[in-house]
């Protein structure tokens, strides 16, 4: 529909997910590589690579967000999260240096979300990633705002102005 | 039920399977999630329906409505209305017309397809035959445009 009277659920501002947001519940589909710290019996299943019955302590595999958030605790004793390539520190340097030049949507199309979501997997690195979104955020923000006010051979103004 | 499954599992000391069984939980709960979602922003739409239509639904969009989302619907629709009675000092007002400020009362419309007689305020009886063109006042229209029915002309 796309009329003005559908309003679905928008999703979650920061770290937080709204439970019921279309967009959040996408989001955190995607997946996470992650190291298991405790054994999981009778779900090898779940692991393709082996045949065992159990996943043994100290699986490299991937889960989605909305798994590892779920089975995440503080003192790791169940998993410990990867950070992606984007948030570590190499592209961290590549979009602090310039944020325009990066295909944002290559990187998995979620940078921004995604990137608010690793912040609850308690990494040393936190405030480094968050820092790195917001200044991305800012450095493309007026590329973006010129880009969606120019992009059609029409008179725009009227979006710009305050009445 | 996993919770039970998990104190029961802690209770006999086969606290190894309380990492799968968390496993499971979580699933449960992302179905529960999807689900609940999904029928949430089915709603959303539904409602938007009363906005896009009026108040009767066109058969073929009931047609794919569960008994329980028609119900829902025709209790909106009551809602909508009771409030809309109640606006302009109990007058009532129905805000659903005119969601864009009109520029003139009465408006040129041509008949895109049949739909038979209808009636405007002062008594007159139009026949909307395929093609026709009527002058009518705009509010009347709106809802037929809406669907379809009558197409807005602007010289």
């Amino acid at each position: 529909m796309d009329t003005q009277s559908y309003l679905p659920v928008q999703p979650g501002v920061g770290m937080q997910e709204n439970f019921l947001s279309l967009d959040d519940i996408l989001l955190s589909h995607e997946r996470l590589p992650i190291r298991t710290e405790c054994a999981f019996p009778r779900l090898g299943y779940l692991e393709k690579a082996t045949d065992a019955q159990d996943i043994p302590q100290g699986t490299k595999m991937e889960l989605p967000l909305w798994l590892s958030k779920g089975l995440y605790e503080r003192k790791r004793r169940v998993l410990s999260v990867e950070l992606p390539k984007v948030y570590r520190e190499g592209w961290r340097t590549v979009f602090n240096a310039d944020p325009n030049v990066v295909d944002l949507h290559k990187m998995g199309p979620y940078y921004y979300g995604l990137g608010s979501q690793m912040l609850h997997f308690d990494s040393p690195e936190n405030p480094e990633i968050a820092q790195t979104l917001l200044q991305t955020f800012i450095g493309r923000f007026r590329r973006n705002m010129d880009s969606s006010q120019n992009a059609y051979n029409e008179d725009t103004s009227a979006l710009a102005s305050c009445q | 039920d996993p919770l039970t499954l998990h104190s029961s599992a802690k209770a006999e000391g086969r606290s190894d399977l309380i990492a799968s069984i968390k496993l499971r939980h979580c699933c449960l709960l992302r179905n529960q999630r999807c689900v609940t979602a999904y029928l949430y922003d089915r709603l959303l739409r539904i409602r938007a329906l009363r906005w896009e239509y009026g108040s009767v639904l066109p058969a073929n969009v009931r047609f794919h409505m569960c008994a329980e989302e028609v119900q829902w619907f025709s209790q909106y629709k009551k809602s909508l209305a009771s409030f809309m009675r109640s606006l302009g000092g109990g007058e009532g007002l129905d805000i659903t017309q005119d969601m864009k400020p009109p520029k003139s009362l009465y408006i040129e419309v041509r008949c895109l397809k049949d739909h038979g007689e209808f009636e405007i305020d002062d008594g007159t009886v139009i026949l909307l035959k395929k093609n026709s063109q009527h002058f009518l006042p705009r509010w009347k229209c709106e809802q037929l445009i809406r669907q379809g029915v009558l197409e807005h002309v602007m010289s």
